[in-house]
């Protein structure tokens, strides 16, 4: 019941910030359609297929979840800091439901989210199948490294570093080093081996697999993902209970 | 019969010692002040108690319970308003009374209903749907301790409950404070002298950790051979009166 109740207060705080809206649910609309327009004006013999929606949908499911990491950072943060998590540590919450009080909301969000944007593709070509939903489900689970990256942020930092660390940062590391926004096969050597060790590429390649219906490759990429996810919200969890505890962070 | 019972109480943080050896007993139904300079160990006392922070050494029980064996069973007793104004910004006022209730364990009729009944006795039935971040500062002081308040804890902590609030939303607080005593254990951190000489049944002085005195106001202007709270708060804090 006390998971319930706070995580439908987290959905509150943040469905009625408008930019929180706007990033959320909005902002991968607009990049949809203005990389869509782009890639209309690709000229077929630059064989760049890179916008071409059976590649952009995927990229844009796994981009618009990495503003999750800001929502959940942020409002960890500003619950630290306005002494609000404080005022709820010295109630009988565990430090158990106030982890999935705050990781709940988020991915039924990040859920919403690419099923709004995967609908959206429809429109730009994107062909409907069964898959679609598979893709939902692994873009909710992969959401998670997001979320863990921003309970982490949140749990050690104010709000605002963490707009700069999950606002700034990292959608742009996730955004580049993931191959949404740039060929990663054409500039290749060390930059994409890096985007090969990092977690970005297999995301957006695990939901890009889900669609295709490509399941053992698809478990591979998840693999990778889910294993950087285990160590990032292991350490977010750690963060957390000593916090909880008043353990000097 | 004691609702707080502290003994040796101890909090380091590395080399410096912020609570040494704390030993204090307050009744139940008493409003016990806890006075000191900034860093004299109020608020470090205060987490220890409300189970904030674990204590390097000794133990307190509140109501009969530890504060380091059974900390879930304090934290069902106990309310606190922090320093800060601590409440759900994007949260109207009756939802932020809501949430409270709650996730103390409240169904929804009994908070609901709780909700209205604080609101009301804070005059905060009003503004019930407005966003507790469109509120005034002493509007939002009040939520903040209607919020400690809903889940009728036996021990309510106020820390700095009318910092920043003009003198008629004080006044308000102290009769609101005064009407609690008896039925709640309240522990007050103050910097205002006259709050404390309006609100209390006795009176605390930490300095450097230790409690340096505790008795009424009139047994510290006694003990301190001074004429004022002031004056005794000053020689008792180690400064020139």
């Amino acid at each position: 019941m006390r998971t319930y109740l706070f995580m439908r207060r987290n959905i509150k705080e943040i469905l009625r910030d408008p930019l929180n809206v706007f990033f959320g649910l909005g902002f991968p609309l607009v990049l949809l359609g203005l990389l869509s327009l782009i890639n209309a004006n690709i000229p077929p013999e630059a064989n760049n297929p890179m916008f071409e929606i059976k590649n952009l949908a995927p990229g844009l499911a796994m981009f618009g979840t990495v503003f999750f990491a800001l929502f959940v950072g942020v409002l960890l943060a500003k619950d630290r800091t306005s002494s609000f998590l404080m005022r709820l540590f010295t109630s009988p919450m565990r430090a158990s439901e106030f982890l999935l009080g705050y990781t709940l909301p988020m991915v039924i969000m990040a859920s919403v989210q690419v099923t709004i944007t995967l609908l959206a593709s429809l429109f730009f070509g994107l062909s409907i199948n069964l898959n679609l939903i598979l893709a939902i489900f692994v873009s909710a689970i992969t959401s998670l490294l997001f979320i863990g990256l921003g309970l982490l942020s949140g749990t050690l930092m104010n709000d605002k570093a963490v707009g700069g660390i999950c606002g700034a940062l990292l959608t742009n590391v996730a955004g580049w080093l993931s191959g949404v926004f740039i060929p990663l096969e054409l500039i290749g050597g060390t930059f994409q081996k890096v985007t090969q060790v990092l977690p970005f590429y297999h995301n957006v390649e695990a939901i890009k697999r889900a669609m295709n219906g490509n399941l053992s490759e698809m478990a591979f990429h998840l693999g990778i993902v889910l294993a950087y996810t285990a160590v990032v919200f292991g350490i977010a969890i750690l963060m957390f209970r000593k916090r909880m505890n008043g353990d000097g962070l | 019969m004691d609702a707080i019972k502290i003994t040796n109480l101890t909090k380091k943080y590395g080399d410096l010692l912020a609570v040494d050896n704390l030993n204090l007993t307050i009744k139940k139904g008493e409003l016990f002040s806890l006075l000191g300079l900034n860093g004299a160990g109020k608020t470090t006392t205060i987490k220890m108690l409300s189970c904030l922070t674990k204590p390097t050494s000794g133990d307190a029980t509140m109501l009969g319970n530890s504060i380091k064996t059974n900390p879930f069973a304090v934290k069902e007793k106990i309310g606190i308003s922090p320093q800060e104004t601590s409440v759900a910004a994007n949260l109207t006022v009756f939802e932020n009374l809501e949430f409270i209730a709650g996730i103390h364990g409240q169904d929804k009729e009994n908070r609901q209903r709780n909700a209205y009944q604080i609101a009301k006795q804070f005059g905060l039935e009003d503004v019930l749907k407005k966003r507790a971040q469109h509120l005034s500062g002493g509007m939002q002081r009040r939520l903040a301790i209607a919020m400690a308040l809903i889940s009728e804890p036996q021990i309510l902590f106020l820390d700095e409950p009318t910092l920043g609030v003009d003198i008629l939303a004080r006044r308000e607080l102290w009769a609101f404070i005064r009407s609690l005593k008896q039925k709640v254990t309240i522990v007050l951190t103050t910097h205002y002298l006259e709050e404390v000489e309006a609100l209390s049944d006795r009176v605390g002085v930490m300095v450097r950790g230790k409690l340096a005195a505790v008795g009424t106001v009139e047994e510290l202007l006694e003990q301190t051979g001074t004429k004022s709270l002031e004056d005794a708060f000053v020689s008792l804090a180690g400064g020139v009166v």
